[in-house]
C-alpha cells in the first residue's frame, strides 16, 4: 500500500478526536501546573497569580537534589529489574503450551486490578517479623529467628517491580510471540548454545522493544508515592512522595506543582537521552 | 563407517507418528533430496539430523560417531531453514560471520572469510548492507553463505528455494548443485518440486507419510519406480491394470502383451508407463483398442488422451512426431515392455 502524506484540512479529520482529548486530559492540566508553580503562595493554602520563580529556587538545595537523585535512581532499578526478570521469563512464556500461556496472563492480569495499596500492605505483611516469609524460613530451619524485612529499600524495590511486571510482561509478549523462533534454532545450528543464541539473538533482535519497556517501567515507577512510604524509611521516600505531602498536607500547591514541573521535565530530559543513545547505536 | 547414517529413526509427537522407521546411508560428499508431498515427515526427518527435535526410537551417525544425543550446537553442520531465518539486527556481514564469531575466531580472520564466502555467492561488497535490503534470491544466497562459514560436515536445507519465482529457482538450483560438487560436501536438501530434486540430487529419497519408499538415482527413480505411488509422484505417469490368465500370460487392457509377466502367483498388478513410451499406431495387430478423447498441444510437447476399456492413457510426443489422430478417431496402443515397470496392485 502506498502511503501518501495527507493533502487537505480534512484529510487530518482521523487525528481531530485524539487531538481533543490529548489537549483536554494532558495540555490543560499540564498548562494549569506550569501556571500554578510560578503563582505566589498565600497563607491557609491559597495562591494568587504572579510570576515568580521562588518555587523553583526553594528547591534547588541539597536535600532536594537528593531526594531526586534516589527518585531517578530508583525508578531506574525497578525498570532494570523488571526487564531483566521479564525477558527470559516472558521468553519462556511465550514458547511454552498455549494452556500454561493463558494461566499466567491471567495471573498477571489480576495483578494489575490491584490497587497500590492493596499490593503495599500485603508485602509489609509478607516482610513483618510476626506473620512474615521469614517465619517460613525459620520453620524451615534456614534462619534462626523471624526478623521485619520492612522497611527497607530492598521491601520498596520489590513491590514496585511486583507491581510493574504485569506491564512489563503485557508489553514484552507480543514482540517475544511475533520473533521467529527458527531465528534461534538458526542460531543453535551455527553453533551457539541456548543460552547464547538468547544474548546473541533473542535480546539484540528485540532492542527497540526492550528500550520502550525500560522506558515505560521508568516513567510508571517514578510516579509511585504509597509503596516508599509503606515500605521504606524516610531517605527511601521519592519526589512524588514529597509532592503529595506539600499538595496534600501541606497546602502548597504552587511548591508542589514546581516539584512535578521539574519532575517531568527531568525524566523527559532522560526518556529523550534514551531514545538518542538507542538511535546511535542503530545507525552505526 | 564414515556419511551420515540414519537407523531406524522414528519420530512420534504424540500417538501420531510424522517418521516411521527410517533407515538411510549417505556417503560423503553425496547430495541426497528428500522428496515428497506435504506433511510426509521431510522437515521432521531433516530437523532429527539437524539436534532440533529428537528421535523417538533409533539413532542417528555422523563420521562414524553416534550423534543422536549431542546437542544441535555441537554437531557441526550448517541449515538453512525454509525462512531462511536471517537475523534481522545484523548486517550481510555479521550474519555471514554468526557462527565465527560465536567460536571466538579472531576479527581479521573473520572478515577475511566473509569476502571469500561473499565472491563465492557472487555478492561481492555486500558485507555492509542490512539484510533487509536484499532481493529474495539475495537473501537466499547469504543465508547459504552464513550455513557454509565454518565450512560444516553436513550441509542441510529445507525448501531452500521455495520463495522464489520459477526462472530464479532454476538458475539457484544449478549454482547450487555446482558449488555442492566444488565444495564436495554432503548435503541433504527437502523439496516436494520433483524437478528441483533431478535436477541436483544424486540420490533421490521419496517419502510418503512418514516412510521411504524409494532411495536411488534420479534416473532409476524415474525409469524403475519401486511402486505405484513412487511411479505416480516421479513425473508423469500411466498406471495401467495388468491381469494373469492362469498359464501366467499377462494382459493389459484387454490385450496380451508379450514381454510382460507379473510375479509369480500374483494374479493382477499395475503397469508403469511414461507418456513418452506410449506409442500409437493403427487399431487392431495386436495393438490396444483406444479413442481418442482429447488432444492438447503444449506447443513443445503434444499430449493425446485416449480412452481405452474405460482407462485413460495419456501419450506424450514431440512436434516432429506429431501422430496423425484427431478427436474420436480409434487408434491402436503399443507398449514396450523394456520401458515399463510392473508394480504390485
Ligand atoms: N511439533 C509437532 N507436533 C505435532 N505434530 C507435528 C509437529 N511437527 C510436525 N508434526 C506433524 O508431522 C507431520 C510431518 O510434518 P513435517 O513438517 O515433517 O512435514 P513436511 O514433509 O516437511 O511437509 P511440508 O512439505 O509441508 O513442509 C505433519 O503431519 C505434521 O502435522
Ligand atoms: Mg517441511
Amino acid at each position: 500500500m502506498r502511503r501518501e502524506p495527507p493533502q487537505r484540512l480534512a484529510d487530518y479529520g482521523p487525528l481531530f478526536f485524539p487531538a481533543g482529548m490529548l489537549i483536554v486530559f494532558f495540555v490543560v492540566p499540564f498548562a494549569t501546573m506550569i501556571a500554578v508553580s510560578v503563582f505566589q503562595r498565600e497563607q491557609g493554602g491559597f495562591y494568587t497569580p504572579a510570576f515568580v520563580f521562588d518555587n523553583y529556587a526553594r528547591f534547588l538545595s541539597l536535600f532536594f537534589g537528593k531526594v531526586l537523585g534516589f527518585s531517578l535512581f530508583l525508578a531506574i532499578a525497578v525498570a532494570a529489574a523488571c526487564v531483566v526478570i521479564g525477558i527470559p521469563f516472558t521468553y519462556l512464556l511465550s514458547r511454552s503450551p498455549r494452556r500454561i500461556q493463558i494461566v499466567w496472563l491471567v495471573a498477571l492480569l489480576s495483578i494489575l486490578s490491584l490497587s497500590e495499596v492493596m499490593i503495599g500492605f500485603a508485602w509489609s505483611t509478607l516482610f513483618s517479623r510476626t506473620a512474615g516469609i521469614t517465619n517460613l524460613l525459620v520453620w524451615l530451619g534456614l534462619m534462626a529467628q523471624a526478623q521485619a524485612l520492612t522497611p527497607s529499600f530492598g521491601a520498596v524495590m520489590t513491590a514496585m517491580t511486583y507491581q510493574a511486571f504485569p506491564y512489563t510482561v503485557l508489553v514484552l509478549y507480543p514482540a517475544l510471540v511475533r520473533l521467529d523462533p527458527t531465528l534461534t534454532e538458526a542460531a543453535r545450528t551455527l553453533g551457539a548454545s541456548p543460552v547464547k543464541a538468547f544474548f546473541t539473538v533473542v535480546v539484540p533482535a528485540l532492542r527497540n522493544t526492550i528500550l520502550a519497556t525500560l522506558i515505560m517501567v521508568f516513567i510508571f515507577a517514578l510516579g509511585s508515592y504509597l509503596l516508599p512510604q509503606l515500605l521504606g524509611r524516610p531517605q527511601h521516600w521519592t519526589l512524588s512522595v514529597l509532592i503529595t505531602d506539600q499538595a496534600i498536607y501541606q497546602s502548597n500547591m504552587p511548591f508542589a506543582a514546581a516539584m512535578a514541573v521539574f519532575l517531568v521535565l527531568v525524566s523527559l530530559g532522560l526518556v529523550g537521552l534514551a531514545l538518542y543513545a538507542g538511535q546511535q547505536r542503530q545507525a552505526k | 563407517m564414515s556419511g551420515l547414517n540414519l537407523n531406524h529413526v522414528t519420530k512420534q509427537f504424540g500417538n501420531f507418528t510424522a517418521v516411521n522407521d527410517v533407515s538411510l546411508s549417505v556417503p560423503d560428499g553425496t547430495f541426497v533430496c528428500l522428496l515428497g508431498p506435504s506433511g510426509c515427515g521431510k522437515t521432521t526427518l531433516m530437523r532429527m539430523i539437524a539436534g532440533l527435535d529428537l528421535p523417538t526410537k533409533g539413532s542417528i551417525e555422523l563420521g562414524g560417531a553416534d550423534i543422536t544425543a549431542v546437542p544441535t550446537h555441537k554437531r557441526d553442520l550448517g541449515m538453512v531453514f525454509q525462512s531462511l531465518a536471517l537475523f534481522p539486527h545484523l548486517t550481510v556481514g555479521e550474519n555471514i560471520a554468526y557462527s565465527l564469531r560465536i567460536r571466538g575466531t579472531p576479527k581479521d580472520v573473520q572478515k577475511k572469510r566473509v569476502d571469500e564466502l561473499l565472491a563465492m555467492i557472487h555478492l561481492p561488497g555486500f558485507a555492509d548492507r542490512s539484510v533487509a535490503k536484499l532481493s529474495g534470491g539475495q537473501r537466499q544466497r547469504v543465508a547459504i553463505a552464513r550455513a557454509l562459514a565454518i565450512s560444516p560436515k553436513l550441509f542441510l536445507l529445507d525448501e531452500p528455494l521455495s520463495a522464489l519465482d520459477a526462472k530464479l529457482r532454476e538458475a539457484m538450483q544449478v549454482e547450487l548443485r555446482q558449488l555442492q560438487q566444488r565444495l564436495g560436501i554432503t548435503t541433504i536438501v527437502v523439496t516436494h518440486d520433483q524437478r528441483e530434486a533431478m535436477t541436483m540430487a544424486d540420490t533421490v529419497v521419496v517419502m510418503n507419510s512418514g516412510e521411504i519408499r524409494q532411495a536411488a538415482a534420479p534416473v532409476d527413480i524415474y525409469r524403475r519406480p519401486a511402486d505405484s505411488f513412487v511411479a505416480d509422484f516421479i513425473g508423469q505417469t500411466n498406471l495401467l491394470p495388468v491381469v494373469a490368465d492362469s498359464a501366467g500370460r499377462a494382459s493389459v487392457l484387454g490385450e496380451m502383451i508379450e514381454g510382460i509377466s507379473l510375479p509369480t502367483g500374483a494374479a493382477k498388478g499395475l503397469l508403469s508407463v511414461r507418456p513418452e513410451d506410449v506409442q500409437l499406431t493403427a487399431a487392431g495387430h495386436g495393438a490396444i483398442a483406444g479413442t481418442v478423447t482429447f488432444i492438447r498441444d503444449l506447443g513443445g510437447a503434444i499430449e493425446t488422451f485416449v480412452e481405452a476399456s474405460g482407462t485413460q492413457v495419456i501419450a506424450v510426443s514431440s512436434p516432429r512426431n506429431r501422430p496423425d489422430v484427431s478427436v474420436g478417431q480409434s487408434v491402436g496402443i503399443r507398449l514396450d515392455p523394456a520401458t515399463s515397470v510392473v508394480l504390485a496392485r
